[in-house]
């Protein structure tokens, strides 16, 4: 059995396409076979919402009069800087920057309830953000100085584009010291006092494409509640990694560059976080397509929980000091069931990625796709390590 | 046996008042202080669990009326924003009581006022701050 990605974009012109989420998948493999599966379903949709730290916008401002070169100067929005080394009028704004007077952790540990991903959101939600910028003046753009009240229709651009999201599995995060530790995985208590991970798991995207034969650059996403796209590999993209028979990764692999139209995204959509004695990240929601154009396509988007698994590792020493020691390996099922056995001893489990919200993240993509509203893509280019056919 | 949990609001010149020895003594109850800030001059407030029969309740709360203490039932503890909160599970690991749990249905959390101590752990680590406490 195979069919194309052309024959698929038929069926939904035709209002005929079958698809359902990766959830559905496991569950239909489980009941069915692979082969009875894949005949049967054309797409397999996936879906994650959680912290993506390595996010941002990109903005691009209307000229003033006369004209004003921000590159080289500074940019402020609500007191949160923007990077101003590109052009006269394009700035980058990071979900991680911190307002110029934050407390940061000199109060340990620091609350972080503002930055740049409170920014991007608070645009997102339609609200106008004070925007502050200096320049030197030029004889070509001699303004030195704009402040106004910016909502995303005074730009002439806005979107986000992430440097590194979607990892492929991560790390479940424990604490053997004696003290409390404070990280991008949330609040650890000592003495294994808890474990957090964070995977959409079953739902995951790229653990439902785990050898990257669907997914490329060009791979048309669900991001932020509107159409994104993959656009590179993401950085620290890392395919060489130990793995299942299934081809599932048993570390932190593959992550994914992406971008969007921010005008287009909703609040709803992406949220802003504070991690307590850390800082300000962004959640981002995003689902991909999984093209069923082959069993191994089915058998890989069907992997379920008790078939993924992710490292366990310290965060008061292991990942500080990156020995790369890991205490063990345990399935999503084990995670999702609220509690594991680290060293001999039972730990609560934690999730910073909602399973309820990659559910709505995976099921929206799969009615966009059953309406024709949104139509699959070939990969322009595969990923590093990908198992496709002209993959690298 | 009933169950109450309520604040007591201290006037300053009750301070000296060693309140739940005698609530214990005279009363025969049963207390379980959830917080307590109590200052010299200022006042103060104790948040507490009480358990006892019925009458001895009753009476206790005429006594502290008498003491010119303020007693408020404890109606809404913390507060679960659900147009913030994301149903990821940082707040379910942390809660020693599981009053903050995932329903393994819809995969959204839960708060179940009745289990909650108002150890208030679950504030901070609300990556989306979406807990509140309130009295």
């Amino acid at each position: 059995m195979a069919r194309t990605i052309n024959e698929i974009n038929d069926k939904i012109r035709a209002g005929k396409v079958v698809v359902i989420t990766a959830e559905e998948a496991a569950e239909l493999v489980k009941d069915k076979g692979v082969k009875k599966a894949a005949a049967q379903v054309d797409v397999v949709t996936t879906g994650t919402f959680s912290p993506m730290c390595s996010s941002g916008a990109m903005f691009n401002l209307m000229q003033t009069v006369p004209k004003m070169k921000l590159g080289g100067g500074s940019a402020l929005f609500n007191d949160v800087p923007a990077y101003t080394g590109l052009a006269a009028a394009d700035v980058y704004l990071g979900a991680n920057a911190l307002p110029l007077d934050a407390p940061k952790n000199r109060l340990y540990p620091g609350l972080f309830k503002y930055g740049g991903a409170h920014v991007i959101c608070e645009l997102a939600a339609g609200k106008k953000v004070r925007f502050v910028g200096e320049g030197y003046g030029t004889d070509c753009y001699p303004k030195k100085r704009r402040v106004e009240m910016l909502g995303l229709e005074d730009f002439n651009d806005a979107f986000l584009f992430n440097p590194r999201n979607c990892y492929q599995n991560y790390n479940v995060a424990v604490n053997v010291s004696d003290k409390t530790v404070h990280t991008y995985m949330g609040t650890l208590q000592p003495r294994l006092g808890n474990a957090n991970f964070c995977s959409a798991g079953v739902l995951s995207p790229l653990l439902k494409d785990p050898q990257y034969r669907a997914i490329g650059l060009g791979t048309r996403i669900f991001l932020g509640g509107t159409v994104g796209y993959v656009v590179w590999p993401g950085t620290q993209h890392n395919p060489d990694v130990p793995r299942t028979e299934a081809g599932a990764p048993m570390r932190p692999a593959a992550t994914l560059a992406v971008m969007g139209d921010l005008k287009q995204m909703s609040a709803e959509w992406l949220r802003p976080v504070s991690f307590t004695g850390y800082g300000v990240s962004l959640s981002v929601s995003l689902g991909v397509p999984i093209p069923i154009v082959d069993e191994q396509a089915m058998l890989q988007a069907a992997l379920t929980e008790e078939e993924l698994f992710a490292p366990i590792v310290d965060y008061s020493e292991a990942y500080p000091q990156a020995t790369g020691e890991i205490m063990g390996e345990v399935s999503y099922a084990e995670l999702r069931s609220g509690k594991i056995e680290v060293n001999g001893k039972p730990v609560t489990t934690g999730c910073f990625s909602s399973f309820a919200k990659a559910r709505l993240v995976a099921g929206v993509l799969k009615e966009w796709i059953r309406t024709g509203r949104f139509e699959l893509t070939e990969p322009v280019a595969f990923l590093p390590g990908s198992a496709a056919q002209g993959g690298e | 046996m009933a169950n109450r949990r309520i604040t007591l609001n201290y006037p300053p010149d009750v301070v000296q008042e060693p309140v739940t020895y005698y609530l214990v003594k005279d009363y025969d109850l049963k207390i379980n202080i959830l917080k307590a800030r109590i200052l010299p001059r200022e006042g103060g407030r104790l948040i507490m669990e009480l358990s006892g029969s019925k009458d001895r309740l009753d009476a206790a709360m005429a006594y502290l009326a008498g003491m010119g203490i303020e007693v408020k039932p404890i109606v809404r503890e913390i507060r679960l924003d659900p147009d913030k909160c994301l149903s990821c599970s940082a707040c379910t690991a942390i809660c020693p009581t599981q009053a903050l749990a995932v329903n393994p249905e819809t995969w959204e959390v839960d708060l179940d006022h009745d289990k909650c101590v108002l150890c208030e752990s679950c504030v901070a680590v609300c990556p989306y701050r979406a807990i509140d406490i309130y009295f």
